[in-house]
């Protein structure tokens, strides 16, 4: 903090100069000297900030790339050495009959996710924008899935979702819906279902959190004016919070998309991408060709395939953001 | 001007501090380089027991080694789920430990990158030692790697539960059906099984499938289909709960302690718990073959210790007296019947089961247990992928096993 301020002291001083005395060479020699410095001191101020992008974001995506065109195996750990191999992963990965299952079921648990944790996170939000009691209680611990390590969120719904003895089952089964257990995370057709109504709870409070914030921003006056026109209720969400909230929804959508794009844990927590690979989606694919395959220059090209898709969804968000300064 | 002098002193020190950091950081993952004649005190080793009461054998036994060949144990303990990354990332950055524990599939995959030195430059012996033991330990004609304790898988399976059906043990497949479905009734499953898309369901079906002649290097032949039908009988006659297509060999047994299966397949590594629940009465059978004459098939588990390429011929020299001493008779037998493993020499199974008749059937599997890298080596971790794979097509019905098979082998 006290670096900023001094700074802006000194920056502020050549004006104040300039005013007291007029004109002359030194004079003019003399605030070029500053001037530079002062550049010097923006791009110093700029160093560490570019030294630790360089270090931990454009390193590791700059290998990433350069591994997935080479032939990077076990062996190349101890010799260092990985030929090239040109786009033979890619080509290798993209038409393996894995691919097309897994990029399915990566849009539709994206999709599946960001849906239902919107649209709850949204009516949660709208629903605490009321006052009632314990109503600070009841937001504070809606957060809890998003405290608890997915490790953990993850063995505890797998046992939830057990087909034997899992909670849901009983419950379901006490109240006379079904006779038999539904096997939740071993039949090809709910596995996918099951496993993106995990992610929905766990992603429902990040969703509360932010759009609650949003609906906080939105100046009661609008709802005012807006009642004695007559929208109330529905109205007045259609006509006035959703265009309000809109910024906050784009931020909303896109962060979620990335973060549920390369979500890793919660799959291989509750099924490892079964059965029969209905769970598999690119990010866990990834993972079993790097980790447990050992190839790991096919790994990083799949990983590269999904920081791609990735990439997309950021450009949006950015050109998203940037139109809505523009208006 | 004064204060702009002022803030350029903590500046400046902070972008030392950064650019320097990763020097610094690379500096300490340096070994000094030392001389070979130097005068060797201390040895490191790296393995994954780091879970009780395993860790304190196996560092009992270490430290007896040790200080047998003069030297005080180093030694690091890691998750097992990391110790492979582990061993990359030190042959990397040349700081491997001077003794390393591998699970005995992964020893061909690293011995492949030429960071383990091979034991027969040091003299260690490899006599006696079973065949799969040995197979599981070499890499292109030569030992890299010896586990002074193994294991493999077999049927166990509920006394009480088997003569109040009037069931006995199965030893062919047809028997194993009709018993499985005897034993099924209410909440109750005649039989569990691990069939999970990871190794541990590869390792479970390995039985079946070499028992019936099947071959890991080409699985869809009659015999390993065979073996794929018999797990999709058992799980379409509700014998074997679908649960199986994501339980580990953890929850099996969960499931056979709470008495929600009548048998299972499993290893002696679990037999600490089931002895925790003295009201459980068990018994351990070979798991069953396809016609009676067939001879059951096990596949190896267990450790080896390795003594890795580190550069320091002295070092090595003293790694490779503890991995010798790890195998000796004496370490072999006391290991074996803490951890309740089995001895990998055959000249000691006699002994060893004779004084631990729980673990006979286990000792006698060992004598012509397989190694899962035997016949394949570095190409086992694709091929075990694909018969998981072949395995959840067929379990979940989306495929035949005939077809299950063909498909993942073509993948």
């Amino acid at each position: 903090m006290s670096l900023t301020t001094d700074v802006s002291r000194t920056a502020s001083r050549p004006g104040t100069g300039t005013s007291r005395s007029g004109g002359g060479e030194a004079q003019a020699s003399r605030r070029r000297t500053r001037m530079r410095r002062e550049r010097i001191f923006q791009w110093l101020f700029l160093v560490p900030a570019v030294v630790y992008m360089a270090l931990f974001f454009g390193y590791p995506v700059v290998k990433n790339v350069v591994m997935s065109f080479q032939d990077y195996t076990t062996a190349t750990f101890f010799t260092g050495e990985a030929p090239w191999v040109g786009v033979a992963n890619y080509a290798t990965v993209l038409s393996s009959s894995l691919f097309s299952t897994s990029l399915l079921n990566t849009a539709l648990f994206t999709l599946g996710s960001i849906l239902g944790q919107f649209v709850i996170g949204l009516a949660l939000a709208v629903f605490f924008q009321r006052k009632f009691p314990l109503n600070g209680i009841l937001r504070s611990l809606l957060l809890l899935p998003w405290l608890l390590p997915l490790i953990v969120s993850s063995a505890v719904w797998r046992w939830i979702l057990d087909k034997d003895s899992g909670a849901l089952n009983r419950f379901l089964g006490d109240l006379g819906i079904i006779h038999t257990g539904v096997p939740w995370l071993t039949s090809t057709s709910l596995a996918l279902i099951a496993v993106v109504g995990v992610n929905i709870w766990i992603g429902i409070p990040f969703n509360l959190t932010i759009l609650y914030g949003g609906l906080q921003e939105i100046p009661d006056e609008l709802y005012e004016a807006g009642s004695l026109d007559g929208a109330t209720g529905w109205k007045a969400f259609r006509h006035i919070t959703w265009p309000m909230l809109r910024p906050v929804v784009s931020v909303v959508l896109v962060l979620g998309v990335v973060y549920t794009l390369k979500v890793l844990d919660i799959i291989l927590g509750l099924t490892n991408g079964g059965p029969a690979n209905s769970t598999q989606t690119i990010a866990t694919q990834s993972y079993d060709l790097s980790f447990h395959e050992f190839k790991f220059g096919e790994g990083a090209a799949l990983g590269n395939v999904l920081v791609v898709i990735s990439l997309v969804f950021a450009v949006l968000y950015l050109r998203a953001s940037r139109r809505a300064v523009d208006e | 001007m004064k204060s702009a002098r002022r803030t350029t002193r903590p500046l400046a020190l902070a972008t030392a501090t950064l650019l320097g950091l990763p020097l610094f950081i690379s500096a300490c993952g340096a070994t000094p380089a030392a001389s070979s004649s130097e005068n060797v005190t201390e040895i490191s080793v790296m393995d994954y027991y780091n879970n009780e009461p395993d860790k304190s054998f196996i560092g009992d036994a270490l430290t007896s080694c040790g200080t047998k060949a003069g030297v005080t144990i180093k030694r690091e303990t890691v998750p097992g789920k990391s110790l492979i990354s582990k061993v990359l990332q030190q042959s990397s950055s040349k700081t491997l430990p001077d003794v390393l524990m591998l699970d005995n599939p992964d020893l061909q995959q690293i011995a492949a990158t030429g960071a383990l030195a091979p034991l027969s430059d040091f003299k260690v012996s490899t006599e006696n030692f079973a065949e799969g033991v040995l197979s599981a330990g070499t890499y292109k004609d030569k030992v890299y790697g010896l586990a002074p304790t193994v294991n493999t898988i077999a049927l166990f399976y509920n006394k009480d539960i088997l003569s109040k059906a009037g069931v006995t043990p199965p030893t062919t497949w047809d028997e194993l059906k009709a018993a499985a479905a005897k034993l099924t009734a209410g909440d109750q499953y005649g039989l569990a099984f691990d069939a999970n898309p990871t190794y541990e369901g590869t390792w479970q079906f390995l039985p079946f499938m070499w028992s019936n002649g099947g071959d890991e290097k080409k699985i869809d032949t009659p015999e390993t289909e065979q073996a794929l039908q018999l797990w999709t009988d058992l799980v379409k006659d509700g014998s074997v709960s679908s649960s199986a297509l994501n339980w580990t060999q953890a929850d099996v047994k969960d499931q056979f302690m709470a008495g929600k299966a009548a048998m299972m397949v499993n290893g002696p590594w679990q037999i600490p718990s089931l002895d925790k629940q003295p009201s459980l009465h068990y018994g351990v059978v070979k798991i069953p073959v396809r016609e009676a004459g067939q001879t059951a098939a096990a596949p190896l588990g267990g450790e080896v210790w390795t003594v890795p390429q580190t550069g320091n011929k002295a070092r090595q020299a003293k790694a490779a007296e503890v991995v010798a001493c790890m195998n000796s008779d004496e370490h072999q037998l006391s290991m074996a019947k803490a951890r309740n493993t089995i001895p990998s020499k055959t000249t000691l199974a006699e002994k060893f089961a004779a004084e631990n008749p729980k673990l006979a059937t286990f000792t006698e599997l060992i004598k012509t247990a397989k190694a899962r890298t035997g016949e394949l080596g570095e190409e086992w971790p694709g091929q075990a992928t694909k018969i998981y794979t072949a395995i959840q097509a067929a379990l979940t019905g989306k495929a035949s096993p005939a077809d299950a098979l063909k498909q993942a082998q073509g993948q």
